[in-house]
């Protein structure tokens, strides 16, 4: 166990030395210089590079990427060319936003998907898994946005319950923060909860054909006695696993959404500062993306080893 | 939807819940007032960057100048009450107002003005306008109340340029804090910015002039074009000064609830040619470019119908402005006869590189359909600004591109042969050269139509139209600017019905 985990963390580092080499570079290709950016059409040259200095621009590549992880090793991301305040605080700023939206997205979608699916495989062929497998397939294709515009036409302009978008922060209260939250949760969470539900079935039909239900309905259980006590266990790890990647992609993914909701999320951080040139907060952002998948990761990795002994005696010294 | 689906049920159950949790509507004597905007500006400073959206937040609300832009674009005193000029138009004295302090309570004297100049023309100045102070010798306090400008030579523009939105005045103790926190002297007081969503600025208890009807006012940032219709529509933005999509105006023109005010900017729209690379270095190559342009359905494909159509650099509301249209009016056949004589009846191909706003991406597939019908063939592609700035701008790599010139009164780029479109006529240029050293009106405006007339009949650039603010608002908010003779959201006269 102590092998294996080491060998994954001797490949998590690597990963993470290969990511940010690969982030830097294809960041720093990309043509377009922060500081005429920032100064348009009517800077003299003069003063764009009086602003490339003051910004650390005229240094070198090497040196500059060589600063740039070096200071995250200190836990310094540098400080963003056009905001001129610490990456560190942005992405926090964001975070605030972003990881209560993510896990709100993801409560729903596993609220949907559960009953849903198990609905659908317990009474396989039924009117019930007919429906829900149609309805499921719709939300899979539904683009996540277009529903999200359905949702702001309905329940914002129409009814009025809930603003268009925007966050008026945690200050005024977790309520107020969680309703603002609510119409871009759903629109996250539908077509993910869709995914889920269909994963949910799948894994569960799976199961459920399995010897050892067999032998559990041959020892006297009833269909819904060996359901709950041995096929729902065995069925949830692709569950697992699928609800693990969603939630890297809720993180950082739902910049879409952020957009028709106006929320000033992280994927809009992202997005604001590619296209602003802000390097220093892209190769920063992105970084930390990497590396809370690498982590996830190596958490599910570990997890796996937990709870399968064939994977620890491979490695067993 | 009509299934028993669980999923659906929880929705529903879920979004009951919480509607049913909403307050409801306040009525009082509104004295706040939110504002969209498209784009969130980087940061506050208005000196040290271009981005518009700087000054949209701060320009007249928390930072002034010595002169202003008054709504029509006008320059009107601001923290200099009255000025003289002496004779040879050399030294400006300006008498400053008296009792004005800075958000952070200090007193605002001359030493301040002079200490803004300064730092503005300094040889590490990081001012997107140097320009503005070129000519500027020297600065000088002598008492606390008058501030001594003295020139290298007579500049007519002085007290326009220092109305500009980068010639604002900042304190030495404060400047450096402008970038996230400005201290201004203006009747509002910033107060937070949640970044990516909204600044909140209130009134300032403490203006030294005529102070501000609203207690605060919030600027909130709104890129989508659709979610900017939605947040007008639920009643969560009052007021979208630059309304982003034209489209949608029909839809608040009939609704009661708004008003729509279609107003003029600075914007002058042109396609621009790059002087220097074959073919565009032929005249009759530009010549031909500018009748194959037909500028009526650009306006109305791209911008529905916004926009007034322009024959030379220069907008059409200002008093000096000429009517050139004729001179490029559309006329395919003549087109193709100045193609013909300039050696290229079988048409050629060149680039067409687009920047992200609708004008550029819409207008430009409209202008690539009308210039195929006279034989010229264009690669479309679309930029970032970012890389726009490189390669366009900057690296002049380009035959055509699309954007707007929202500079106020910026004629004189065409005096400077290494900007893009690389112009290089030595009239022109002697003419802004004299202009500069010309104060009387009348003769300014004679030299300006003059050099109207000279790009245009050079066809420099396809002039194409001036820019519409289409702004929607609350048809109960009184006071907006209905034109942007700079980029600004002045509120001080704002108050509700």
């Amino acid at each position: 166990m102590v092998r294996y985990a080491f060998k994954r963390l001797i490949s998590l580092a690597l990963t993470l030395l290969v990511a940010s080499v690969v982030i830097f570079v294809a960041i720093e290709v990309v043509p377009g210089d922060p500081a005429s950016y920032m100064l348009g059409l009517n800077a003299e040259p003069a003063t764009v590079n009086a602003l490339r200095e003051e910004l650390g621009l005229n240094v070198s590549k090497p040196a500059r990427y060589l600063n740039w992880v070096g200071g995250m090793l200190r836990g310094d991301f540098g400080t963003s060319y056009t905001y001129r305040t610490p990456v560190a605080d942005m992405i926090a700023d964001r975070m605030v936003i972003s990881l209560p939206l993510a896990l709100y997205a993801l409560v729903l979608s596993t609220l949907i998907a559960f009953p849903a699916g198990i609905l659908a495989a317990t009474r396989r062929g039924s009117f019930a898994d007919v429906s829900i497998m149609g309805v499921t397939q719709l939300g899979v294709a539904i683009p996540n946005f277009w529903f999200a515009m359905l949702l702001v036409l309905f329940f914002a302009i129409k009814l009025q319950w809930f603003s268009a978008g925007g966050f008026p922060g945690w200050e005024d209260g977790v309520f107020t923060g969680l309703k603002a939250l609510t119409l871009p949760a759903i629109a996250l969470a539908l077509p993910q909860a869709s995914i889920l539900a269909r994963v949910m079935r799948s894994s569960l039909l799976d199961t459920l054909d399995e010897d050892f239900i067999r032998t559990a309905r041959a020892k006297g259980l009833t269909a819904n006695q060996s359901l709950w006590r041995h096929a729902l266990r065995n069925a949830l790890i692709p569950v697992l696993t699928i609800i693990g990647l969603q939630f890297s992609f809720l993180l950082a993914g739902a910049i879409i959404i952020e957009n028709v909701f106006f929320l000033p999320g992280l994927g809009r951080l992202i997005f604001q500062s590619i296209s602003q040139r802000d390097l220093i907060v892209v190769e920063s952002v992105v970084m930390l993306l990497v590396f809370a998948v690498v982590v996830v990761t190596f958490i599910v990795d570990m997890a796996y080893a937990y709870a399968d002994p064939r994977l620890r005696a491979r490695y067993a010294a | 939807m009509r299934t028993k689906n669980p999923a659906t049920l929880s929705i529903v159950a879920a979004c009951c819940l919480a509607g049913a949790l909403i307050s409801g509507t306040v009525y009082a004597a509104k004295t706040d007032l939110v504002l969209g905007m498209q784009l969130e500006p980087p940061n506050l400073d208005p000196t040290a960057g271009a981005a518009a959206a700087i000054d949209e937040v701060v320009y007249a609300n928390i930072f002034e100048g010595l002169t202003r832009f008054g709504s029509d674009g006008s320059v009107q005193p601001a923290l200099a009450k009255s000025w003289t000029i002496s004779d040879d138009g050399l030294v400006y004295t300006f008498t400053l107002n008296t009792g004005v302090k800075f958000h952070d309570g200090s007193n605002f004297d001359a030493q301040d003005a002079k200490f803004s100049l300064d730092r503005a023309r300094s040889d590490t100045s990081t001012n997107a306008q140097k320009q503005l102070f070129t000519g500027i010798s020297s600065v000088e306090v002598t008492d606390p109340e008058t501030l001594v400008i003295t020139l290298n030579k007579p500049n007519g523009a002085l007290l326009f340029n220092l109305a500009w939105g980068d010639a604002i005045v900042v304190s030495p103790d404060s400047f450096d804090k402008a970038k996230t926190a400005p201290v201004g002297t203006g009747p509002f007081v910033f107060s937070r910015w949640v970044q990516g969503d909204r600044i909140e600025i209130t009134k300032n208890p403490d203006y030294w002039g005529k102070p501000a009807k609203l207690e605060k006012a919030t600027f909130k940032f709104i890129s989508e074009p659709t979610a900017a219709f939605a947040a007008l529509m639920a009643g969560d933005v009052d007021a979208f000064p630059v309304y982003p999509a034209p489209e949608n105006l029909m839809q608040f023109e009939a609704d009661p609830r708004f008003n729509v005010v279609v107003g003029s900017t600075e914007g002058e729209t042109i396609l621009s040619t790059n002087n220097k690379q074959p073919p565009f270095d032929n005249k009759l190559v530009r010549q031909a470019l500018a009748h194959a342009i037909d500028r009526k359905s650009i306006i109305d494909g791209a911008m529905f119908g916004f926009g007034t159509p322009i024959g030379t650099h220069f907008a059409p509301h200002n008093p000096a402005y000429v009517d050139l249209l004729d001179n490029s009016a559309y006329d395919p056949e003549k087109a193709k006869a100045l193609l013909k004589e300039a050696g290229m009846e079988d048409g050629f191909t060149t680039t067409l590189k687009l920047p992200p706003p609708s004008y550029a991406r819409r207008g430009g597939e409209i202008i690539a359909a009308q210039l195929r019908e006279v034989g010229i063939q264009t690669e479309i592609s679309n930029l970032e600004w970012a890389q726009w700035l490189e390669q366009v701008f900057r690296g002049k790599d380009y035959g055509l591109t699309i954007v707007s010139h929202t500079e106020p009164m910026d004629i004189g780029i065409y005096a400077n042969p290494e900007y893009y479109f690389q112009y290089d006529n030595p009239d022109f240029q002697q003419l802004m050269t004299d202009l500069e050293e010309v104060a009387d009106p009348d003769k300014r405006t004679e030299m300006l139509q003059s050099g109207q007339r000279m790009i245009s009949e050079d066809y420099v650039n396809g002039y194409l139209f001036q820019l519409a603010k289409t702004g929607v608002a609350n048809s109960d908010i009184v006071g907006l600017w209905e034109n942007s003779p700079t980029q600004a959201n002045d509120l001080t006269a704002v108050h509700w019905k």
